[in-house]
């Protein structure tokens, strides 16, 4: 058995790296930062015959994603990648992909949204479109963006749902770490070549996504909704099939640190989540029973998973790198109340915004601030 | 996990009626004066909805909506619009 290449890569040429091992076939591309260097490592595979693939340029993101649906529809394998405002301008387009049940995954680099413009990581992007019916990871290393995007094609391509494979902007797109890159045939195993049972074909005319009346949609939402929520049991499997071929693991629905006996649980996602594990060290040494739950699946949300995990009588602080604008708080908190009501009242929730347009999250404030929650 | 078949796309076929009894929307009727058609065809290369049979020059009144087209297009005025009773 071959051992993994380990090489020192960007967050950003990790999931360029991981389109080229998953054999894909289509990428449309429309540069926005911090996403740009994952369009642009593609583009020079694509260009230097590293990568058999066919590089879109379009005028927009709209553009590329409306690209992305229609190579998908013809029986393409199709990746794409956005970040922020780019992201809110396939909005639209995102809806087709899903209720059109194309096996898109695309990588949205967290970034926070204008007005005013910046140019660093928050969540408001990815979690501005979570109703569109794309499913939602996130990732908190340059290795676990490469492993998502594999097993995001396979669930994807299992249940005709596409996919959404957040990381953070510069923290994770532009930092180095080291990348373990598994032997082609491990992943060709893991991985097989896309073999959809239907696609648009110029000798079987058909049309796609045509006018219904309400008695032929109101189905196609509910099989929607319900093949979404089959993605739990499946994010679970593609995760162990992974590690049994890889020997990686990063999660599956969900990561967990020193959870086991922890009185004051912090909450959170992608790259603050990693952090956060040194802020469960500091406050243990404090004296403090900490642990970290990381949802690693933030659409399907697992509330099954959540709740079989969460220690007795625990006080969650859930960290918010978003608005939940009209509410107090953060979207994230609303998703584990919304989650845990009538069925762990022994939980509290408490919440904090913090790391708006990429203000850094060190360990030590996020302590700090898990410490003065305590006390509210 | 539900089964997912192609039946949970969205993908019609084309049938001949699929949208119905169009014929119905019709508020004129093209009518063929025979003797003046030439049958060069225009009338059925031009109309929308394909209900202009080729050879002998009929209309499938069952899903002609009368948009007039073939009786514009006609070079030698053989069709005729007719206003629906």
């Amino acid at each position: 058995m071959k051992s993994p290449q380990i090489i020192m890569e960007t967050g950003a040429h990790a999931a360029a790296l991981a389109v080229k091992s998953a054999r894909v076939d289509v990428v449309p591309g429309y540069p926005i930062t911090p996403q740009t260097s994952i369009m642009e490592a593609i583009a020079a595979m694509v260009e230097n015959g590293e990568m058999n693939a066919r590089f879109i340029p379009v005028e927009g993101e709209h553009s590329a994603m409306a690209a992305a649906v229609a190579a998908s529809a013809a029986g393409a394998r199709v990746f794409t990648a956005t970040s922020a405002n780019g992201l809110l301008y396939m909005h639209e387009v995102l809806h087709m992909a899903s209720g059109g049940r194309l096996p898109v995954v695309m990588c949205n680099v967290n970034r926070g949204i204008f007005a005013p413009w910046t140019l660093w990581a928050d969540h408001q992007d990815s979690f501005a479109q979570r109703d569109t019916g794309w499913i939602q990871y996130h990732c908190s290393s340059n290795q676990e963006v490469f492993n998502t995007i594999l097993q995001a094609f396979r669930v994807a391509e299992q249940i005709n749902v596409p996919v959404m494979v957040n990381f953070d902007g510069f923290a994770i797109s532009h930092c180095l770490m080291p990348l373990a890159i598994p032997p082609q045939e491990d992943i060709d195993r893991f991985l097989p070549l896309h073999e959809p049972e239907w696609r648009l074909d110029p000798t079987h005319p058909s049309s796609f996504s045509n006018v219904t009346n309400a008695a032929e949609y109101a189905p196609f939402r509910r099989m929607l909704s319900d093949d979404i929520l089959a993605s739990i049991a499946l994010t679970k499997k593609a995760a162990q099939e992974y590690q049994e071929i890889t020997g990686m693991w990063d999660g599956d629905t969900i990561d967990t640190y020193r959870l086991e006996d922890a009185e004051v649980v912090a909450f959170a996602i992608n790259s603050m989540a990693a952090e956060l594990k040194l802020s469960v060290d500091i406050l243990r040494e404090q004296g403090i029973k900490a642990g970290l739950l990381r949802p690693r699946l933030y659409l399907p949300f697992p509330a099954e998973d959540i709740i079989s995990v969460l220690p007795q009588n625990a006080q969650v602080m859930v960290l918010d790198r978003n608005y939940n604008f009209g509410h107090q708080g953060g979207i994230l908190a609303s998703e584990l109340k919304s989650a845990l009501h009538g069925r762990r009242n022994d939980i509290t929730v408490k919440n904090r915004v913090m790391g708006i347009g990429g203000i850094d999250l060190t360990r030590r404030f996020m302590a700090a601030e898990i410490r003065a929650m305590m006390d509210e | 996990m539900k089964s997912v078949t192609k039946e949970h796309r969205p993908i019609s076929w084309p049938t001949k009626g699929s949208g119905g009894d169009t014929g119905s929307w019709r508020t004129h009727r093209p009518v063929v004066d025979i003797k003046k058609c030439t049958k060069c065809q225009f009338c059925w290369v031009y109309c929308p909805e394909a209900v202009i049979e080729r050879e002998e020059i009929t209309i499938d009144y069952q899903y002609c909506k009368g948009c007039g087209v073939c009786a514009l297009e006609c070079p030698v005025g053989a069709i005729s619009m007719e206003k629906e009773e």
